[in-house]
């Protein structure tokens, strides 16, 4: 693993860790009670939240098997936070058998957790990363030993954009990601927003608190905001949605069978021309 | 497997639709509700078949209860509703047509085992899990303590490594730690380096501000300060140290911490001391050079009130001769044997001596009363060079003569000073050296102004400064004019019209009045031709007459009959037309070399009058050797024949020299004539032509155009 060694991060479990409270969300327990606490906070004002990630999650798996299915073979996968079920190299290499899969976190817990879960797969990596520096990632040895820039690449941003401030231009970092892929990669998107949360903004922007106040502010973007990430994308059918409906995988899928939180947010693919 | 409607597969997979409808809502898969189902279809045939055993199979439903926790129904409420689920339908849907109260306990026995199995499995995925994210946590912490590790070393490394002297000390002045640069800088160990406080390293030398700029550091109000600082070492050495301090705040911006970063000049200072006293210091005597005194001057001169200087300008007398006649080394023996007497006489403070140069001194003195010092310190130095110098066995007399300008400081500036300090150090040399003088602003000026225009004297031919005015020639006997004398003036951009004697001698010095000379006979004769060409002849059949002036210098010049030659040949001009006028003294002791170029010069129809007659050792027996055919004689002899009558004797003398010249078949002019009486005068003795302010002043070449013409009218 590298680390900028000049830049060490002390790790204390008692500030709550993003990751880890997603992970809770999730169900489960690759949390500590200051992460398990927050959650709870963020809940008392968005009781659906675990539903909102499980969605996100629903949606992460079937992006990835469609991309397996277009033959993406190799998946980045930026802020990728802890692996629990259903992680993207278990779905990618189910579909594709040596399947390349390189998972990037800023979160040194998250890192070092997935270094354990990924052990003895030669075909997975961890990087210690930030999406705020698209160069040190595309220059990182594992990347560089996984992915070839030179093929499509499937490059998943998924529940990360949310976290970057308008200050550390999160656009500026997608479209140098963008600039570095060959033609024909997909990006993989969700993002949160006001839009489609069962709830008045004024009761959301609760749970967006919980988050400002834990260091880890969440940026809720418009849905026209969200779609500029796709600057220089085609959208894949249908669209930039609501996760649920991103290709619902079932014909039968009826919307009325879904909670009404999974339907926070906005989901979607493009592919680079 | 296909379900016959109704069939015993067909209740299960109902039992199982009803099941993952119930649940799937509290699940955190991320499977659809169908998938859901289907991972759930096994569970419920496993439920189903031990509903059925011959004795009931708990361990079934401990695994159900287990997979239930795989498939990520971690809420206990997923395991409330599969509970509600198996109890309401199992029996319902897989009881088949069994004892329905023994299927009921039976269901009841499943649904107890399902609960532990679910509880043993959840208690074992959270403990794992808790157990991988610490150790994910530890890890990382480990990851980050190397990663600090590491830091730290490379930080250890540099600190240690620096070539730079490092210490950091608390606010309250205690030394903390210190490299090795930094204790071998001191020459000290750190156990000594270690307890000493800051503020114990004062020294005579601290700048001003240096514990100023301390004090606002430790109390916050600075976060650094950079200056030079000298520092005690035990040894008693001075280390000279180029020291930046700067504040350590923490991380909520408290100040912590100085940290001192310190450079070791002390070489190059004293290389600096070394290099600025041999810039400054006269390499042979070891006096202050003419860069430093210059310094001192300035300082003195720009003094404040009430402040006055004080200097001597000493040059050796005769020095060259010694140095001539003994060689160099003795005469620098000389110099610093008098450089040591000099410096004997200027100890007080304020009082300094320097050596500007070849045998040039100088010597200053500074405060509110230079005007009586000066005066004594002129006097020290004469005396100090009383005693004769002792050289190769030889006793050398040294004189000197000094200037001395004194006066109150802020008026002048240094080269203004030197230069009036120079030139009254010549006029005590002139006046026969060995003696001071004091500086006259009068004096000053008039050597300024020589001095001024030697300079500008060569320049000003070559802008064309120089003019030329023509003095008419007139004929006593029928007042015609018969020629002009050329006379040279210079338009001086800022002194206006320059007559001759202010500029003449100045380029005789220079010799400068080869090419001025030689330009003045070009000008005269070109107007000459001009003349000639406008008016012809005169009445007496020759043409009109150009005189001009040739100074002793042109005499001696090998070019000057050539020179001549030339220019009557280009301007097409007759000999018999030009006039050269050579002034009474410049023949004086005259040889056959000198008179040469002009007899030449003569034999080709050169006139040459001999000017200032009268005025110098006139040799009458001279004459007749000299090629001249006209004198010209001195205003001064008829000064007198102004007035009517005139001074008997004068004109005698007159009559005589008229006669004299007529019998050597010389003509006469006089010159000066400024009344009609004179005139009248000296045309009844004799005198051939005059020249004077009664005729016309010297003026443009067109006035004589204006006598020429009433001269033939009238």
């Amino acid at each position: 693993m590298e680390r900028p060694a000049w830049a060490p991060r002390n790790i204390d479990i008692s500030v709550p860790s993003v990751a880890r409270i997603y992970d809770f969300y999730l169900g489960g327990s690759h949390n500590f009670e200051a992460d398990r606490e927050a959650a709870r906070r963020a809940m008392e004002f968005a009781p659906g939240l675990p539903k909102t990630m499980q969605a996100n999650r629903a949606f992460l798996r079937r992006a990835v098997r469609f991309a397996a299915d277009e033959g993406i073979t190799q998946f980045l996968d930026i802020g990728s936070g802890i692996p629990t079920f259903g992680n993207v190299h278990e779905v990618a290499q189910k579909a594709r058998p040596g399947a390349r899969v390189v998972y990037v976190d800023h979160d040194p817990v998250a890192v070092a957790h997935s270094q354990a879960v990924l052990e003895g797969n030669p075909d997975a990596g961890v990087v210690a990363a930030d999406l705020r520096k698209p160069q040190e990632i595309l220059a990182n040895a594992e990347v560089q030993r996984l992915i070839d820039l030179n093929r499509p690449v499937a490059l998943l941003l998924v529940a990360i954009l949310h976290f970057v401030e308008d200050a550390d231009d999160p656009y500026g970092a997608v479209a140098e990601l963008r600039d570095a892929l060959a033609p024909g990669s997909l990006l993989v998107l969700t993002h949160a927003s006001f839009e489609g949360i069962p709830l008045p903004p004024e009761r959301a922007e609760g749970a967006v608190d919980v988050y400002k106040d834990i260091r880890n502010p969440l940026i809720m973007r418009s849905r026209d905001q969200i779609a500029r990430f796709f600057e220089g994308y085609d959208m894949v059918e249908p669209g930039l949605v609501s996760p649920p409906r991103w290709r619902p995988e079932t014909a039968t899928w009826d919307p009325d069978d879904e909670d009404p939180w999974a339907f926070a947010g906005f989901a979607g693919v493009g592919r680079s021309a | 497997m296909i379900a016959e409607p109704d069939g015993p597969e067909d209740r299960l997979r109902r039992f199982a639709t009803i099941w993952s409808r119930a649940v799937f809502p509290v699940t955190s898969t991320s499977a659809t509700r169908p998938e859901f189902e289907e991972q759930l279809l096994p569970l419920a045939r496993r439920l189903s078949e031990a509903l059925a055993a011959r004795t009931v199979d708990t361990d079934a439903g401990r695994a159900v209860g287990a997979a239930l926790v795989d498939a990520h129904c971690t809420d206990p409420e997923a395991l409330t509703r599969s509970l509600d689920c198996v109890d309401a339908y199992l029996v319902l849907y897989c009881g088949g047509d069994g004892d329905r109260e023994d299927l009921r306990s039976r269901s009841s026995r499943l649904q107890h085992a399902m609960a532990a199995g679910f509880a043993h499995a959840l208690r074992e995925r959270t403990l794992a899990e808790q157990e991988a994210i610490a150790r994910a946590a530890l890890e990382a912490q480990g990851l980050v303590a190397q990663a600090l590790h590491a830091t730290e070393a490379r930080f250890r490394a540099v600190f240690e490594g620096a070539a730079i002297g490092i210490g950091i000390a608390d606010l309250d002045g205690n030394v903390l730690q210190v490299n090795g640069a930094l204790l071998r800088m001191f020459g000290i160990t750190d156990q000594t380096m270690r307890g000493r406080k800051v503020q114990e390293w004062t020294h005579a030398e601290d700048a001003p501000q240096t514990w100023t700029l301390y004090d606002e550091l430790v109390r916050g109000e600075r976060e650094h300060y950079h200056l030079e600082k000298a520092f005690s070492r035990p040894d008693g050495t001075v280390l000279w140290t180029n020291l930046t301090v700067s504040l350590l705040r923490d991380a909520d911006g408290e100040p912590q911490y100085q940290l001192a970063l310190m450079e070791d000049t002390t070489e190059r200072r004293l290389l600096n001391l070394r290099l600025r006293y041999e810039a400054t210091h006269d390499a042979l005597t070891g006096l202050p050079n003419r860069t430093l005194f210059f310094e001192r001057l300035e300082k003195a001169l720009s003094a404040g009130e009430g402040q006055r200087f004080g200097l001597c300008y000493l040059d050796l007398d005769g020095f060259k001769t010694i140095n001539d006649s003994l060689g160099h080394a003795a005469g620098d023996r000389l110099l610093v044997e008098v450089a040591d007497r000099l410096q004997s006489c200027a100890t007080a403070p304020g009082e300094m001596v320097a050596r500007l140069g070849g045998d040039e001194f100088v010597a200053l003195t500074t405060g509110p009363d230079t005007e009586s010092e000066v005066d004594d310190l002129a006097a020290r130095i004469m005396n100090a060079l009383l005693a004769p110098v002792r050289i190769d066995g030889r006793e050398l007399t040294v004189r000197g003569s000094i200037g001395i300008v004194e006066g109150p400081a802020g008026e002048r500036g240094p080269a203004e000073v030197l230069r009036s300090a120079d030139i009254t150090m010549y006029r005590a040399k002139s006046a026969g050296g060995n003696r001071f003088e004091l500086a006259d602003p009068e004096a000053d000026a008039r050597a300024i102004t020589r001095h001024g225009l030697t300079t500008q004297l060569p320049v000003a031919l070559e802008r064309g400064e120089f003019f030329i005015e023509y003095q008419p020639l007139v004929h006593l006997g029928d007042g015609s004019v018969r020629g002009a004398e050329a006379l040279v003036r210079w338009l001086h951009p800022q002194h206006g019209v320059l007559g001759p004697d202010r500029f003449i001698p100045l380029a005789e010095h220079t010799g400068l009045i080869v090419p001025l000379g030689r330009w003045v006979l070009e000008q005269s004769v070109r107007q000459a031709r001009a003349w000639r060409e406008r008016y012809g002849q005169d009445v007496a059949g020759d043409p009109l007459r150009i005189n001009v002036n040739l100074s002793p210098c042109q005499l001696t010049h090998p070019g000057l009959v050539q020179d001549t030659v030339d220019i009557l040949e280009r301007a097409g001009v007759a000999p018999d037309a030009l006039c050269l006028e050579v002034t009474e003294s410049a023949l004086i002791g005259a040889d056959d070399d000198l008179l040469k170029p002009l007899r030449r010069l003569a034999e080709m129809g050169v006139d040459i009058a001999l000017d200032d007659f009268g005025t110098g050792y006139s040799n009458l027996a001279n004459l007749r050797r000299l090629p001249v055919s006209v004198l010209k004689l001195d205003r001064s002899f008829t000064q007198s024949m102004q007035q009517f009558p005139a001074d008997p004797v004068d004109l005698k003398i007159v009559e005589g020299i008229v006669s004299l010249a007529h019998g050597l078949n010389l003509a006469v002019t006089v010159e000066g004539v400024e009344t009609g009486a004179q005139a009248e005068q000296l045309r009844i003795l004799g005198c051939d032509t005059a020249q004077g302010w009664y005729y016309a002043r010297p003026g443009p070449p067109e006035r004589l155009h204006e006598l020429a013409l009433v001269d033939a009218t009238g």
